[in-house]
């Protein structure tokens, strides 16, 4: 090759270099200025940080499975969460298991017979210090600093699953199949569906919350009030207070993801 | 030129094919048309912005909302014409534009556009008849 | 340099011909899970991993493993890897290719994957294998391409390609910490919790690369009439049995920690692996086999191939398929002490305690094989351009 024709070669690469990386510099230098200014108020202009927790008083849940099915129920009415039979592909953001799979690092030999007879409610911890979120390649999953719960932004989840294997409670279903044909419950009109290929979980309700009202299964478990729902962080709250006069248990506290729900066995 | 009888007709073909969505709609019978869309059936007259500049900026509007409303947590609302609606395309924009065949769909299909937001986001009529009648 | 691999012999087109008709069969198997959904695979909600990163944590070991030929050659000038490095650099490309096709067939919305480039997240050790994986991909082109075409037209390489070349060999390390790092940082998997799986990957690595290079030289011997010498081949063996000697080892401390401390979360993913765990009435045991045979082929072909050398009979000509035989048993070994025992073995028990066995369908073993023939058609492009050129220079 003479050196004309490579000086050429070396001026297109450059040159095609730069037009290609050109939108990308333009966009960098436009700094944050959004093309559309802010439209709404502000509605949760909280200051100090709130922590949602949940303390579930198993003890009135125990001989009530209709009640635990209820809580099921009511979370996929609100968010239209499809339903398999086949357990490979299942959607559960809340859902009834026996003691051995809620509490496997504490021990069952000699358990209480109520314990043996009974299922426990389990659902997404929205922990303090989330592994899900820490390996999550695209910040999908994140922790809202405000109020403490893990979210989902699920038009960004590429659905690597890689959250599903960092979560020590199994708290995460993943969409196998489109999940829409399988919503076998009246659609909630208020709230969207998933596409298949996203991971979901819990959401501590937090649509819910922004209008005032309470957690779906907190609803549907007030005939018995097993569930207490509320600010953590705030030493007058009731969660607060049903949590300093009853001994609760956690899952697996000692992987250090300071869960937010806490169980009273 | 060498094979100049393979490539000069092989030339030829390539042009024809790169401007063939010229040549074919300048011969073909039925004109293509601009989209109309239909406004919203309910009689609304104003969006949060006016018409040209959501037809432009509706999407950078919508990723905005999505942000503010799952990663800050801001569900605030908007407000038009006096009534309040939630932030979002399913809370805001589907409660007056219910007809999303005749209007949302009209310039999509036409640009050949394919946005996956009603994967998930229920539309007006998905909402009120139940997905299984609607899909 | 190319149009070396657009000539061939009615084998090497046949050869690719029947690769592209499994490719085909990928692809097609593909189409369907695209369409269709993940729940095509053998993968559900308690078992979230499955073929798919099995096969891709496997495979990024082998990419790694040209370390073994470009360490010796251009850090401690052993002369004898002098023609063969060129082939550890053309069996990574192929290999991180597998790689990143596993990884797009893997995850739910592929078309998001920009997401992971838009929205860097530096605390996410999947980004960060993004990252290396795609680097050593740009370092081995261009060293390779570079070296190779400056040995066709018979000049030194230029001095500025060494610089790429001695970074790479750090890069190798890393793309497989790394990966060891996706693993070894889950609090919910204690099987994989251990400060060993990274050094336990990378020694997993350096024997299995340079394996497919040793059954790569003896095959080109054969049909292609390039020797790699016996020398170069004595010494890969050497690393090869050092390496797949130190992964036993690391394996068998595995064992220890889990088998003397008796804790179940160390204990319970090597019961399921290597004696099967029975829950409920229902025994789990589909992998036990696997894993023993893994475990005999490994010790097996080790004492072949040590035999050899301490007989000294490894320079003989009859050698060869002694060598060949041993360095399979050794590679099939390793794939399935990492891609099922380790993967699958930690996947198997879930963060409720129980057992799910894995099966995975034919749809999913379809795209697998799918993509491996699209690394051994590029393996078998590359060598071929590069025995050529060999050829070409010595004439």
């Amino acid at each position: 090759m003479d050196t004309k024709r490579r000086t050429f070669l070396k001026a297109a690469g450059v040159a095609a270099l730069a037009g290609i990386s050109a939108p990308a510099v333009s966009k960098l230098a436009e700094a944050s200025a959004s093309a559309v200014p802010a439209v709404a108020e502000n509605s949760g202009g909280t200051a100090g940080k709130m922590r949602y927790g949940m303390v579930i008083d198993m003890r009135k849940l125990y001989d009530r499975p209709d009640i635990q099915e209820k809580m099921a129920a009511a979370c996929r009415y609100v968010h239209n969460i499809p339903t398999f039979d086949d357990p490979k592909s299942e959607i559960k953001w809340i859902w009834s298991a026996p003691y051995e799979q809620a509490f496997p690092e504490q021990s069952s030999t000699h358990n209480a017979d109520v314990i043996e007879e009974s299922q426990f409610i389990l659902l997404c911890n929205h922990c303090d210090n989330p592994p899900c979120v820490r390996v999550c390649p695209t910040q999908a999953t994140f922790k809202m600093e405000h109020n403490g719960i893990v979210a989902m932004d699920y038009h960004r989840c590429i659905g690597c699953r890689f959250c599903m294997m960092a979560c020590p409670y199994g708290a995460r279903s993943f969409n196998w199949f489109e999940p829409r044909p399988h919503i076998a419950q009246e659609i909630n009109p208020e709230f969207p569906t998933r596409m298949r290929g996203v991971v979901e979980k819990c959401n501590f309700c937090a649509e819910r919350l922004a209008r005032g009202e309470k957690p779906a299964c907190q609803v549907a478990a007030a005939e018995v009030g097993a569930i207490y729902f509320g600010d953590l962080n705030d030493p007058e709250s009731e969660v607060r207070k049903v949590l300093a006069e009853n001994p609760t248990i956690q899952r697996k506290p000692n992987l250090g993801t300071k869960p937010s729900v806490f169980y009273i066995v | 030129m060498y094979n100049k009888g393979l490539i000069v007709p092989g030339l030829i073909i390539l042009v024809l094919l790169v401007t063939f969505p010229f040549w074919f709609d300048a011969f073909s019978a039925t004109k293509s048309t601009d989209p109309t869309v239909e406004p919203p059936p309910g009689g609304e007259q104003h969006c949060i912005y006016p018409a040209d500049e959501m037809r432009a900026e509706h999407m950078v509007i919508l990723n905005e909302w999505r942000d503010d409303v799952l990663r800050n947590g801001n569900r605030g609302t908007v407000t038009v014409d006096g009534k309040v609606y939630g932030k979002g395309l399913q809370l805001a924009c589907m409660k007056c534009h219910t007809n999303k065949e005749e209007f949302c769909d009209r310039c999509h299909t036409y640009a050949s556009v394919t946005p996956y937001c009603w994967d998930c986001h229920l539309t007006p009529t998905q909402q009120k008849a139940g997905l299984k009648e609607a899909n | 340099m190319i149009e070396k691999a657009l000539r061939g012999s009615s084998r090497y087109w046949t050869w690719l011909g029947i690769l592209a008709i499994f490719i085909g069969i990928g692809t097609f198997c593909y189409v369907r899970q695209f369409l269709i959904g993940q729940g095509l695979t053998g993968m559900g909600r308690d078992l979230g991993w499955g073929l798919y990163i099995s096969q891709f944590t496997f495979l990024v070991g082998v990419a790694a493993g040209g370390l073994m030929l470009v360490l010796p050659y251009y850090v401690h000038d052993f002369k004898a890897f002098g023609r063969i490095t060129v082939l550890g650099e053309f069996l990574a490309i192929p290999a991180l290719v597998m790689c990143l096709l596993f990884i797009i067939v893997d995850i739910g919305q592929p078309l998001r994957a920009m997401n992971m480039i838009l929205h860097p997240t530096p605390n996410s050790m999947l980004f960060w294998d993004m990252c290396v994986l795609l680097t050593y991909l740009f370092l081995n082109l261009i060293c390779s391409w570079v070296i190779l075409t400056a040995e066709r037209k018979e000049v030194a390489p230029p001095k500025w390609i060494y610089i790429f070349v001695y970074i790479s060999i750090p890069m190798a390390v890393s793309i497989h910490t790394v990966t060891a790092m996706l693993y070894c940082g889950l609090p919910g998997h204690e099987f994989w919790l251990s400060a060993i799986t990274a050094p336990r990957f990378l020694a997993s690595a350096f024997a299995a690369g340079p394996i497919i290079i040793v059954l790569a030289c003896l095959l080109m011997k054969r049909i292609a009439n390039f020797d790699a010498g016996k020398e170069a081949i004595n010494k890969i063996l050497t690393i090869i049995i050092y390496a797949a000697l130190i992964n036993a080892f690391f394996v068998c401390m595995e064992f220890f920690v889990a088998y003397y401390s008796t804790i179940p979360g160390h204990m319970h993913s090597l019961d399921y692996l290597f004696f099967g765990i029975e829950e409920h009435g229902v025994m789990y045991n589909n992998l036990v086999p696997f894993m023993w045979t893994s475990v005999f082929l490994c010790f097996g072909g080790l004492i072949v191939l040590a035999w050899l050398k301490l007989s000294k009979k490894v320079m003989t000509d009859a050698a060869d398929w002694i060598i060949a035989a041993g360095c399979l048993a050794v590679f099939l070994s390793l794939f399935i002490d990492k891609g099922l025992g380790f993967v699958l073995g930690g996947l198997a028990i879930t963060p409720f305690d129980t057992v799910v066995e894995y099966y995975p369908t034919v749809n999913e073993i379809g795209i697998t094989i799918g993509i491996w023939a699209v690394g051994i058609f590029m393996v078998t492009v590359l060598y071929k351009l590069a025995v050529d050129v060999e050829h070409e220079v010595e004439e």
